[in-house]
């Protein structure tokens, strides 16, 4: 792809970044950024590029595969954990006595 | 467009289009938590797209297969293992060392482009080539290595393992992050240029920005920055994009960067700072003692837990105002069974819950939550507000600055203009704390001295302990 189409994709996802995010309750902002972080981890697919393209090169593949771990931390932990948080919220209704 | 490429697109398009409605159903209640799962579906579908392409492309070599295996087997089980096992009172921190390994991911990722270039001719992917390239690999490195000490930093200090070191409450640190910035400027010219070895230098000059711009904020502007470092990480993900030519990597990146920043500014006008003076202004109890000090407490009721208990007993609303030393003290469950004793005897009980309560927006929800305290008798701040007058006895636990009507009425005080509880409109205010120490603005707190306050001393968990026993005593709650 074109360094410019790239661009263009920058900017879209950035606009719809700035649009998904209106209005949230107070009550969410942990949980949001939390699961916000999470997708930043997104750089695991940057990370299993490296390793698919490294062709035998050791170093590489080192490189890679720790960041792959990193980023998996970020995704996998991060999911966890938002999850750990909103099942509380879901679980009140149930809950009332 | 061959078979492969043509899925691999499909797939990207329905991860965005699923990550986008992830992020979207996260700011809902209702929708929240099948919004996380299914941003995390979408993410192992765009794992899969990512590898069957290669499958159907130029093939994925055996040792390539170790690595990615082992990669990823130690990353998620570690992940997995930290999230189910941590406190939820350390939540903020921990949000912070995931943003700073995914930061420490882009970095990687760059760096080991830039180090290994490699030759062979695959399309995409001879690095070094283009202009865009090298300025992508040097952004992901700078934003990448900001985000991971500056993350690392942020964690540190909110678990307590670093305090604020006083040189950097002087103008000294401006001095010594420019140096630092311009320091990664040069480096940053001198890799686009081509002259390679300057990464070294850009990788140790950002991170050392990176601490050097996290380590003089104060505590209570922590949040503020969490957020603000999970909106580089965004940036960090969308430049390895770039540098990898993936798509899906900007779009989701960007997405992350630019919700970052709103939740930021959110962040930011819940506590009333610009998130300027948050980033360079330093703590605030350094400026507080210079701007406005306004003196010593002069007029402090202290009482009993069982004055406490009777005028309780009494009341018909009463609406708690918890704090971070709640969760600090861990006494969120124990102020529950005072509630529910209380609940028992009639008597309305409600939370009020400021924006910025606990150590993160919507960090006290989540504790109060996980004490099965009900979803309804959380009020926030704009909700609870005009019911303060009508009410009987609020009780303040471990909260402080949130409370501060100085925030009204002292257009002196740094706290002016921030929103907070209008406690002292009640008939009678306890604040349950440890001590006279200020709260995390360092600023004295004008609710203590007015005669409808009463302070008790003392741990929260203890006193409210020493609360369930004494209403207990009055026979409150039995029936």
């Amino acid at each position: 792809m074109s360094f410019v189409s790239l661009l263009w994709v920058l900017l879209l996802g950035s606009l719809l970044g700035l649009e998904l995010i209106g209005k949230v309750p107070p009550t969410l902002h942990t949980p949001l950024m939390s699961g916000a972080n999470a997708i930043s981890g997104i750089t695991m697919l940057a990370a299993l590029t490296l390793i698919v393209k490294a062709e035998g090169n050791l170093p590489l593949l080192i490189i890679g595969s720790v960041s792959l771990g990193f980023a998996l931390f970020n995704v996998v932990g991060g999911f966890f954990v938002t999850d750990r948080m909103l099942a509380m919220f879901s679980r009140k209704p149930s809950n009332k006595k | 467009m061959n078979l492969p490429v043509t899925i691999k697109f499909v797939i990207d398009l329905l991860a965005v289009l699923l990550l986008a409605l992830g992020i979207k159903g996260l700011s809902k209640v209702k929708s929240a938590r099948d919004a996380n799962r299914l941003a995390a579906f979408a993410m192992s579908l765009s794992v899969l797209g990512l590898l069957s392409y290669y499958l159907g492309t130029s093939g994925i070599a055996i040792q390539s297969w170790i690595w990615i295996i082992i990669g990823s087997i130690l990353g998620s089980l570690v992940g997995a293992i930290l999230a189910k096992k941590v406190p939820m009172t350390s939540m903020p921190e921990t949000v912070a060392l995931f943003n700073g390994c995914g930061g420490m991911s882009s970095l990687l990722v760059a760096l080991g482009v830039a180090i290994f270039p490699i030759s062979g001719g695959q399309e995409n992917f001879d690095f070094f080539k283009s202009l865009i390239n090298e300025v992508s690999i040097s952004v992901s490195i700078f934003v990448g290595a900001i985000t991971f000490t500056g993350s690392i930093v942020a964690m540190a200090k909110l678990q307590g393992w670093l305090s604020t070191p006083g040189w950097t409450q002087s103008k000294v640190r401006h001095f010594v992050n420019i140096v630092f910035a311009v320091a990664s400027l040069i480096a940053f010219f001198d890799l686009i240029n081509g002259n390679t070895s300057s990464i070294w230098l850009l990788v140790i000059v950002s991170s050392l920005l990176g601490i050097g711009v996290t380590l003089p904020i104060g505590g209570a502007d922590m949040p503020v920055v969490i957020s603000l470092l999970n909106s580089y990480s965004g940036i960090a993900a969308a430049a390895a994009g770039f540098v990898v030519d993936s798509q899906l990597l900007i779009v989701a990146g960007a997405m992350v960067g630019a919700a970052g920043l709103i939740l930021t500014q959110v962040m930011c006008k819940g506590m009333n700072r610009s998130l300027v003076s948050v980033l360079f202004g330093g703590s605030l109890s350094a400026q507080s003692t210079t701007s406005s000090g306004s003196g010593e407490y002069t007029n402090i009721t202290s009482c009993s837990v069982e004055e406490c208990a009777l005028t309780l007993e009494a009341a018909n609303k009463v609406i708690i105002v918890p704090g971070y030393g709640l969760a600090v003290a861990q006494a969120q469950h124990t102020l529950r069974e005072v509630t529910k004793k209380l609940e028992q005897n009639g008597i309305e009980v409600v939370y009020a819950i400021h924006p910025v309560a606990g150590r993160m927006p919507g960090h006290m929800n989540v504790l109060l939550a996980e004490a099965d305290v009900p979803y309804e008798q959380l009020k926030e701040m704009d909700v609870v507000n005009p019911d303060f007058p009508a009410t009987d006895v609020v009780l303040v636990l471990g909260a402080n600055d949130v409370v501060n009507p100085q925030a009204k009425n002292d257009n002196s005080s740094p706290l002016y203009g921030m929103p907070v509880l209008d406690v002292q409109e009640a008939r009678t205010v306890f604040v349950i704390k440890r001590g006279m120490s200020a709260g995390y603005s360092g600023i004295k707190n004008d609710l203590f001295d007015l005669p409808n306050t009463s302070m008790v001393f003392g741990d929260a968990k203890k006193v409210l302990n020493d609360l369930i026993g004494e209403l207990k005593d009055l026979g409150v709650g039995e029936k």
